[in-house]
C-alpha cells in the first residue's frame, strides 16, 4: 500500500511537473529574451522603456476603458434576463441561453466581417438620416461603442456560464418572494439580495470579460482601432523586446486580477462563516 | 416599540376566487372567511389550491376573478411589497448573505427603520423565538428549525396584520416539527395575529388550528373547528380526508338505515339514490373482542403507543382497521379469532367505489 502511495505521489509530481514545465517554458524563455540582450549582457531596459514607449499608455488606457464599459453593459444586460428567466421558468429560458451561448460557434473573423461591412455601408446609404451620425459616433477612436458592442456578443458566453452557475446555487424565487414580502421593491430585490449572493459569479463574469477584451486582437485590428494587443502586435515588429516585455507585463496584471478575485472571493466566504 | 404590542390582526375574506393555469382549474370560486386573530389551516391534498389561495394574499399570485378582502378592503390590485401580510415559506428562505439578525433586520431596513431600533427590534424577534443567542450566525450555520424560526422572526418584523405560513414545517424533522408547531400556536395566540396556516398534514392542522378549512379541487369542501370537521364531517371526502376511515360495503335499507357487518346502522348527511353504498367507520368506532368462535380473523397488529391499530379480515373477506387501547389489544396477535361490533353511532355513506 505503501509503495503504491509512493509510486502514485511520483506519478502526480511527473504530471505536475510536464504541466508545469508546458506553461513555464515559454515564459522563462521570453523573460531570458527580455532581459539578456546581446553585446551588454543581463538588462531590464525593455521594462524601463514600456512606460515611455510611444502608444503604450493610450493603448492600455483604451484596452481598459473598453474593458470596464463591456462589463458594465453585459452584466446589465444578462444579469436582469437571467433573473427574470429563473423568476418565470419556460420556453424563454432556453431562448436566452442559446442566444447568450451561440456567440462561441460564430468565429470572430465572420463576426467581425459582418459588423465591419454595416459600418462601412451604413454611413453611405445612411447619409441623410440622423442614422449616419450614430455611425459615426460609435466608430469614435477615443472611445469606438462599437468594440464595446462587439466585445458584449464575444463576452455572453462566458457571462451566461458564470452567472447560470451562481443563480443555480441559490433560490430566486423564494429569495425574491421573501424579499418582496419584506417590503422590497424590484430594483431592492436585485441590489440587495440577488446580487450581494451572486459575488462570486458576477466577479468570475467581470474577470472573463477583462481577460477577453485585454487579449481581443482580430476585431480591433479589423475595425483598425488601436487596443493594447494591437498595439502589442505593431511595437513587435520594430521593437521585439519591447513587445515581449509589455505581452508578459499583461500576463502579470491579469494575474494579479485574477488572484485579487479569488481572494476576494474567499475573504466573502470566510467572512459569511464566522 | 415591542414586539408584543403587535397591531390588531385583520378580518381576511376570500370571494368568488377562480385561478386558472392553463386547462388547470387551481381555485374554482373559493368562498372563505377568517376571523381577526384567528388561526386557520387551509388544508387537503396537493393541487387543492390551498397554496394559490395564500399567494394571493402575500401578492405572489393573482385571481382571474374573485377578490380577497384584508379588513373589507380588497387587495388584488396591491403589490406584493405593500401589503401587511408576513410570510413564512416552505423551503428556506433566508438571504444566505446575511446573518439571523440582518435577516430579520431586512424588512425594517427597506422600510428605513433607523439601525439602533431595528437591531433592538430583531434581537426582541429572535429572543422571542427561542434563538436569543444567535443572531450572528448565518443561515447555513443554522440547523433546519433554527432556520424557519428566523425565518418566523423574519416575517413577524414588520409587525404584519396577517401572518402566512406555507407548509413551513414540511421540510423538518418529526421531533422538531412538534416543538415548532406547538411554539407557533403559542406565539400566535400571544401576539393575536391572523394567521392562515397551508399545510397537507392533517395532524399538524387539527392541532394547530382554530379552524380547518378543507379543499378539494380548488373549492372549500368545509370549514370548522378541528373537533367537529373530525366528528361531523359534512362531505365523505372530508370524512375520508381527515383521520382515519374505514369504508365497509353496505346495504341501505330504507327508512334511513343501512346494514353493514351484520348490524344496523343509522345513517347521516346524504344518503346516495342506490342501495349498494360504503359505509364510513372510523378505526376507533370499531370494537374487536377475543372470541374463539368469532368470525373475523386478525391479519396484522401495529403498534401505535396508548393504542394499537388492528386489521381485522370479516368473514367475506372485507378488510376492516380497528384502533384499540394498546391493553385491550395485548393478548390478539395475528391470526386470532375476534369478533367484530360497530359502535351505535350514526354513520356516513357514500356511493360504492
Amino acid at each position: 500500500m505503501a509503495a503504491l502511495t509512493r509510486r502514485t505521489r511520483v506519478w502526480h509530481g511527473l504530471v505536475l511537473a510536464v504541466f508545469g514545465l508546458y506553461f513555464a517554458a515559454p515564459l522563462v524563455a521570453s523573460f531570458v529574451f527580455t532581459v539578456d540582450v546581446p553585446g551588454q549582457g543581463l538588462t531590464g531596459q525593455a521594462y524601463a522603456d514600456i512606460l515611455g514607449a510611444p502608444g503604450f499608455t493610450d493603448g492600455l488606457g483604451l484596452s481598459l476603458l473598453l474593458a470596464v464599459a463591456t462589463i458594465v453593459l453585459v452584466l446589465a444586460l444578462v444579469v436582469p434576463a437571467m433573473v427574470a428567466v429563473r423568476l418565470r421558468p419556460g420556453r424563454l429560458g432556453t431562448v436566452v441561453e442559446v442566444l447568450c451561448t451561440l456567440p462561441l460557434v460564430v468565429p470572430p473573423i465572420a463576426f467581425v466581417a459582418g459588423i465591419g461591412s454595416i459600418l462601412q455601408l451604413g454611413p453611405e446609404r445612411l447619409s441623410d438620416t440622423p442614422l449616419y451620425q450614430t455611425f459615426l459616433a460609435v466608430q469614435d477612436e477615443r472611445f469606438p461603442v462599437a468594440l464595446v458592442l462587439s466585445y458584449t456578443v464575444l463576452a455572453l458566453p462566458f457571462v451566461f456560464r458564470s452567472l447560470d452557475s451562481g443563480l443555480r446555487a441559490i433560490d430566486v424565487p423564494t429569495l425574491t418572494e421573501a424579499a418582496r414580502n419584506c417590503g422590497a421593491s424590484w430594483w431592492q430585490v436585485l441590489v440587495r439580495v440577488l446580487l450581494p449572493n451572486l459575488r462570486s459569479s458576477l466577479a468570475g463574469a467581470a474577470f472573463l470579460t477583462l481577460a477577453l477584451v485585454l487579449g481581443e486582437y482580430t476585431i480591433a485590428r479589423i475595425l483598425t482601432f488601436e487596443t493594447f494587443p494591437v498595439w502589442i502586435v505593431k511595437v513587435s515588429g520594430s521593437e521585439a523586446r519591447l513587445s515581449v516585455a509589455v505581452s508578459l507585463l499583461s500576463l502579470l496584471i491579469t494575474w494579479l486580477l485574477l488572484l485579487a478575485l479569488s481572494s476576494a472571493g474567499t475573504r466573502a466566504k470566510t467572512a459569511s462563516e464566522e | 416599540m415591542t414586539i408584543t404590542q403587535t397591531k390588531p390582526g385583520a378580518g381576511v375574506e376570500f370571494r368568488a376566487l377562480r385561478r386558472t393555469f392553463g386547462s388547470t382549474v387551481a381555485l374554482d370560486g373559493l368562498d372563505l372567511t377568517v376571523a381577526p386573530g384567528e388561526l386557520l389551516a387551509l388544508l387537503g391534498p396537493s393541487g387543492c389550491g390551498k397554496t394559490t389561495a395564500l399567494r394571493m394574499v402575500a401578492g405572489f399570485d393573482h385571481p382571474d376573478s374573485g377578490q380577497v378582502l384584508v379588513d373589507g378592503v380588497d387587495i388584488v390590485g396591491v403589490p406584493a411589497n405593500k401589503r401587511d401580510a408576513g410570510m413564512v415559506f416552505q423551503s428556506y428562505s433566508l438571504f444566505p448573505n446575511l446573518s439571523a439578525r440582518d435577516n430579520v433586520a431586512f424588512g425594517p431596513r427597506i422600510r428605513k427603520v433607523d439601525a439602533a431600533t431595528r437591531r433592538a427590534r430583531a434581537d426582541e424577534l429572535l429572543a422571542m423565538v427561542g434563538l436569543p443567542t444567535q443572531g450572528d450566525r448565518f443561515p447555513h450555520q443554522l440547523s433546519g428549525g433554527q432556520q424557519q424560526r428566523v425565518a418566523l422572526a423574519r416575517a413577524l418584523a414588520l409587525q404584519p396584520r396577517v401572518l402566512l405560513l406555507d407548509e413551513p414545517l414540511s421540510a423538518l424533522d418529526a421531533q422538531v416539527r412538534l416543538t415548532l408547531r406547538e411554539e407557533i400556536s403559542r406565539l400566535q395566540k400571544n401576539l393575536g395575529i391572523t394567521t392562515i396556516f397551508v399545510t397537507h398534514d392533517q395532524e399538524e392542522a387539527l392541532s394547530m388550528a382554530d379552524r380547518v378549512a378543507v379543499l378539494r379541487d380548488g373549492r372549500l369542501e368545509q370549514c370548522a373547528t378541528p373537533i367537529e370537521l373530525y366528528h361531523h364531517p359534512a362531505t365523505a371526502f372530508v370524512a375520508e380526508f381527515v383521520g382515519t376511515m374505514n369504508r365497509i360495503p353496505g346495504r341501505l335499507t330504507g327508512s334511513g338505515r343501512v346494514e353493514v357487518a351484520g348490524q344496523q346502522m343509522p345513517v347521516i348527511g346524504d344518503v346516495p339514490t342506490q342501495t349498494a353504498v360504503d359505509v364510513l367507520i372510523r378505526p376507533e368506532d370499531v370494537r374487536v373482542s377475543a372470541d374463539v368462535d368469532g368470525p373475523a380473523r386478525v391479519v396484522t397488529v401495529s403498534f401505535l403507543g396508548p393504542t394499537t391499530r388492528l386489521f381485522v379480515e370479516l368473514p367475506d373477506g372485507i378488510g376492516i382497521k380497528a384502533d384499540l387501547a394498546t391493553r385491550q389489544a395485548s393478548g390478539l396477535g395475528p391470526g386470532a379469532a375476534v369478533r367484530v361490533e360497530l359502535a351505535e353511532h350514526p354513520v356516513m355513506v357514500s356511493a360504492s367505489r
